[in-house]
């Protein structure tokens, strides 16, 4: 569980994020939405360290992760994969996961695995480059290579970018299978709204970096004020 | 090819092999330290120097080469440490200039300090091995012992480190710390600890060639040791390209041979403005250098 309150980040004189509160319960898919600018990744930056807040805290489960480094967050077991997939391009799939891996003392073996039976494609391509991979693909290696360490908390930055519409259906699939069998914490930034609600429990709305709403996922698809307004679904 | 011919080749080819092995270390010294940090180190000579003076100093205590050589290594380990951590740290992100003023300063401290503990005179250090060219049907053939030990200990450096980047757990944490800090660090890769050790290794093998050129009869330890190889050195890896390790040591060792040709058949004064002839245009054919795969880069 994360447990966001009063989080408020700027950037210099520009406000990111102002009195954020909201939780994401474990083994549910909370989808954060809004529009660009609205301050989806600069949240996810913050959980996971990379940005300090001005004031506010952040806690999975009973620990504080405010004022945490990156890398002892990600430790804690807070998976992050980040906007653009963030895969090594010079790395070989295995070696991307073998990174993923390593911090978390898994065993190697039994990771890669357990990582190639859900995303078989990894396993046909785990000696080729991550360059040489289809931008689904990508994003298969970078969620593997968060899976593969365990974690309790799986943040996810826009994966739909880019992908055609039957890969997101499919990656959508994947995200909400993945959380239920492995009784996730899921926070899912997406600009593709209605994609994420369908697999979603609770939503977030954001805007100009201020919640406007927070409730269940179908409420707030139903919601037309917030469809027209804030998501930009207009039928 | 009568056999006078024939031999001053391979005299040439050996020649510029063993100094080219010494090239190819301190290109790919700075090579590791430029794909992990993005800093071009001007005081990759100097930092190996002090520790080597620092470590050989227990030749007074009767200690031996070996254990003195071993000496120098772990105060060279710890110069590249504390100097990533209390020189070089602030630098990260700010402009390119800011890092090569701030090493250059660096490079004329350590000298000048060296030369006020040390002196300047030249103090061979002495080495285990005969530098007397062995012999074959009478006649000298070019390699003496320790030639051998010279080109051997560079090629087991450079393997080592070519083992560690490719077969390790850390070289992958290395080499993943220098291509994507952030997302190395949001799986938790101890990057900035990772960037010390970056620096730590990078002067121990700037250490192993300070030795092996020290070792030299005819070179001798000085504060100005490494000035001379590391300009060469400094070419060998702008023309392999600074992103490539494998570049790096294959430009060393083709400069190396290169310019033992130059010093015999033209003569030594000749070697500079050549090396600096094959750099323009090696950078004129290819700017990013010879092996490296990359597009533009900023300068």
């Amino acid at each position: 569980m994360i447990a966001i309150e009063n989080l408020s980040v700027s950037y210099g004189a520009v406000q990111a994020l102002r009195d954020v509160t909201f939780r994401a319960e474990t083994g549910q898919i909370t989808a954060v939405l809004g529009a660009n600018g609205a301050g989806k990744t600069t949240l996810l930056r913050t959980i996971s360290g990379l940005k300090e807040p001005k004031s506010g805290t952040i806690a999975m489960d009973e620990r504080m992760l405010v004022h945490q480094k990156t890398e002892d967050i990600a430790r804690m077991g807070v998976g992050h994969v980040p906007e653009g997939r963030g895969v090594i391009g010079e790395f070989t799939v295995e070696e991307n996961l073998r990174l993923g891996a390593m911090m978390a003392k898994v065993n190697l073996k039994s990771g890669l695995e357990e990582q190639y039976e859900q995303f078989p494609v990894l396993g046909e391509r785990r000696k080729q480059h991550a360059a040489k991979l289809s931008g689904g693909e990508r994003q298969m290696l970078a969620m593997a290579r968060a899976l593969i360490a365990k974690p309790s908390v799986l943040l996810l930055d826009e994966p739909s970018l880019g992908l055609a519409p039957l890969v997101t259906a499919q990656l959508m699939h994947t995200i909400r299978s993945l959380c239920e069998t492995n009784d996730l914490t899921v926070i899912l930034v997406e600009q593709n709204a209605s994609s994420a609600l369908r697999i979603a429990q609770r939503a977030v709305v954001l805007h100009v970096g201020q919640v406007v709403a927070n409730d269940a996922a179908s409420v707030v698809a139903a919601d037309e004020n917030l469809r027209q307004y804030y998501l930009g679904l207009v039928e | 090819m009568d056999a006078f011919l024939t031999s001053r080749i391979i005299a040439d080819v050996l020649g510029g092999l063993t100094n080219g092995v010494i090239y190819g270390m301190v290109a790919l010294s700075l090579v590791l330290i430029w794909r992990s940090t993005g800093v071009l180190n001007f005081a990759q000579g100097a930092m190996p120097m002090f520790a080597t003076y620092v470590g050989f100093a227990l030749l007074s205590y009767h200690f031996g080469y070996w254990l003195c050589a071993v000496a120098a290594l772990i105060v060279g380990l710890a110069v590249g440490g504390l100097t990533e951590r209390l020189v070089v740290r602030g630098l990260y992100g700010k402009p390119e200039i800011n890092p090569i003023v701030v090493m250059v300063g660096f490079l004329i401290v350590l000298e000048a300090v060296a030369a006020a503990i040390w002196s300047s005179f030249p103090r061979s250090l002495p080495s285990p091995f005969s530098s007397i060219d062995w012999q074959l049907g009478g006649h000298p053939v070019s390699l003496s012992p320790f030639t051998v030990y010279e080109i051997g200990a560079a090629i087991v450096v450079m393997l080592a480190v070519a083992a560690l980047f490719r077969f390790t757990n850390l070289g992958l944490q290395l080499r993943a710390s220098a291509l994507a800090p952030e997302v190395s660090r949001l799986l938790g890769v101890r990057v900035g600890r990772l960037l010390t050790l970056g620096w730590m290794l990078s002067t121990a093998v700037g250490v192993v060639t300070t030795i092996l050129v020290s070792s030299n009869f005819f070179t001798g330890l000085t504060p100005q040791v490494n000035d001379g190889i590391f300009a060469f050195g400094f070419i060998a890896a702008a023309v392999g390209g600074l992103e490539s390790p494998v570049g790096a040591i294959v430009a060393g060792v083709s400069l190396g041979i290169i310019l033992q040709f130059v010093q015999d058949y033209l003569n030594s004064n000749a070697q500079i403005i050549v090396a600096l002839v094959v750099l323009i245009v090696a950078l004129m054919v290819r700017p990013n250098g010879v092996f490296t795969k990359s597009s533009l880069r900023r300068v």
